[in-house]
């Protein structure tokens, strides 16, 4: 039997994402449906705790640096897909699916589809759908030429099916002969900066969207958070402008985090941020847009302007 | 250092966007467009690099809406040369990997060290530009990049690796990079200062044919998330009302 579906482990750091048993799960799925195997390839060894037994054949790439550098997992991976000849190759949309994905996709001239919340096999093409414009609209592709690579949103499977417990066959590929020639090398892997405030034990937040508009109105609801003596925390367009520090930041690349409560203002929801905070007991959110994401996980909401909302909220909590 | 900075225009995502006749596309005529923001980022990273090592910044993107005002405000922030690729209809959808080949036909004539441009979009269904670019011009690339160091000959990029984890790796030049966040906010033109380029400075223009368009993704259908039915309460009334019912609502959990 060959391989049809490959699943990449993205353990940079040795431990293994829950994203990987998802697409394990999903890969089970879309590799019986097209009668083929399921494969996991993973930069170093497995743990003999966790050999991956939901995949039929587990490939491990010996000889990798530690740390990361993509060209070398570029072409570390490439001699994987070479030989392992996959219909489907799945992978996050994190850092090494974003990194990859595209240029696998381009190397071995097959398609991707990114964003990826579904994938269903029907007659033998696979249909995909896809979140576009931040959660706002969705797309449904359909993949009749393969290879495909798709990348995943984290948490849009179940990741039961991909934790069962078994042997797969094993294959090692060496690549630690040809990395020499990688136009690239790992440096180093820095731990986070765990200086300044702690977002993730507060059982209230207090957090700020793109929505507050400038670095100078953040000010409006710091306030709010000192008032209610909360944390303030926020979503990553409030981060990459760099109106507050990176410690402050809720989502896939930021925080995940489970308040008692999640007050959110000018959040519009996008994935990333849905990802940290959507197990928080009561989210409260408030956003102008009516149709924001948000309200989907919120359990109250409000279409007021924050620049209304938040300084009475700041004097009836002060008063 | 030569760094060119590739950004592009995309509907503004604080729009509400509708889907087109055909259900396959949004509806392009009445959406205002602007820089995507990580791009802004990206061309801000370039600019500091400029500061800091001296470098010539070269800011190329495709024909689509308001993409001339996008220039402008780069020659404004410090740019020293926009260029336009024409050739792709503006008022349609370019997937990554026709723009990665747009591209990457215009850099075959180009020396650069660094390319620069924001690590996603939010319509990039087939996937994120620099990674396809970078394979396209068979160079190292990065993406996720939250810190850029360069050097004569190698760069050092710091990529976000999800939880805070940083990695830190050296790649040859030229490189590709997918720029998450600059070092700094990025610059703000004002408006005196964007005029003054339209008058003075020049969108010189380049016309890229593609001879083989690569097999695309078929999008069947494009639509608005179906409401889960779960959904928020909404709380309705003036801003007092509803501060108050808020925190009714934090009080009952036993907070402030």
């Amino acid at each position: 039997m060959s391989v049809d579906v490959l699943v990449i482990a993205e353990a940079v750091a040795g431990e293994v994402p829950d994203v990987t048993y998802e697409l394990l799960g999903k890969g089970r799925e879309l590799s019986d449906g097209f009668s083929g195997e399921l494969a996991l390839v993973l930069a170093g060894e497995p743990s003999p705790q966790n050999l991956f037994g939901a995949a039929d054949v587990l490939y491990s790439m010996s000889g990798m640096e530690a740390g990361y550098c993509a060209p070398q997992w570029e072409m570390s991976l490439g001699e994987v897909i070479r030989s392992a000849h996959p219909k489907v190759v799945l992978v996050s949309t994190g850092t090494v699916g974003i990194d990859l994905a595209g240029a696998l996709a381009t190397q071995f001239d097959g398609v991707l589809a990114s964003y990826v919340i579904d994938a269903v096999m029907e007659g033998g093409s696979l249909v995909v759908t896809s979140q576009l414009y931040g959660g706002k609209l969705l797309s449904e592709v359909e993949i009749d030429s393969f290879p495909a690579v798709l990348s995943v949103v984290p948490g849009s499977f179940a990741s039961d099916v991909g934790r069962v417990v078994g042997e797969p066959r094993r294959e090692v590929i060496d690549v630690g002969g040809s990395l020499s020639s990688a136009k690239g090398i790992a440096i180093e892997l820095r731990e986070p900066d765990s200086s300044g405030v702690d977002i993730t034990a507060a059982p209230l937040l207090v957090s700020v969207g793109r929505g507050i508009g400038s670095k100078e109105n953040v000010e409006l609801v710091a306030e709010l958070a000192e008032a209610m003596k909360a944390p303030l925390s926020a979503s990553r367009p409030v981060i990459d402008q760099g109106w507050l520090p990176k410690p402050h930041q809720v989502g896939k690349s930021g925080k995940k985090v489970k308040p008692t409560v999640y007050l959110a203002f000018g959040i519009s929801g996008a994935p990333e941020h849905l990802e940290g905070m959507r197990s928080a007991d009561v989210i409260i959110a408030c956003n102008t847009d009516a149709k924001a994401p948000i309200f989907e996980v919120a359990h109250y909401g409000t279409t007021l302007d924050l620049f209304d909302l938040v300084p009475e909220l700041t004097d009836q909590v002060g008063g | 250092m030569r760094i060119v900075v590739a950004m592009r225009q995309l509907a503004d995502l604080v729009e509400e966007l509708e889907v087109n006749d055909e259900g396959t596309d949004i509806d392009r005529e009445f959406v205002k467009f602007v820089s995507n923001e990580w791009d802004e980022a990206a061309l801000e990273e370039a600019l500091t690099l400029k500061d800091e090592l001296g470098a010539t910044v070269t800011v190329v993107a495709l024909d689509e809406p308001d993409v001339d005002q996008t220039l402008y405000a780069a020659l404004a922030k410090g740019a020293d040369r926009v260029v336009k690729l024409t050739g792709n209809d503006p008022d349609t959808w370019v997937r990554s990997r026709e723009r990665a080949q747009r591209l990457a036909s215009f850099l075959a004539g180009e020396s650069f060290d660094l390319l620069l441009t924001g690590v996603q979009a939010a319509d990039d269904l087939d996937g994120q530009l620099a990674g396809i670019l970078g394979s396209l011009l068979e160079v190292p690339h990065a993406a996720v990049v939250v810190g850029v160091e360069g050097s004569d000959s190698k760069v050092r990029v710091i990529q976000e690796m999800g939880g805070g984890l940083l990695g830190v790796s050296e790649l040859d030049l030229p490189a590709v990079l997918g720029i998450q966040a600059a070092k700094q906010t990025p610059r703000y033109a004002p408006i005196s200062r964007i005029r003054q380029a339209m008058q003075t400075g020049e969108i010189s223009e380049h016309e890229v044919e593609l001879s083989d368009a690569s097999a695309q993704v078929k999008v069947r259908r494009l639509y608005p998330p179906e409401s889960t039915g779960a959904g928020a309460t909404m709380l309705k009334g003036s801003p007092k009302e509803v501060a108050a019912e808020i925190i009714e609502i934090i009080k009952s959990k036993g907070l402030v």
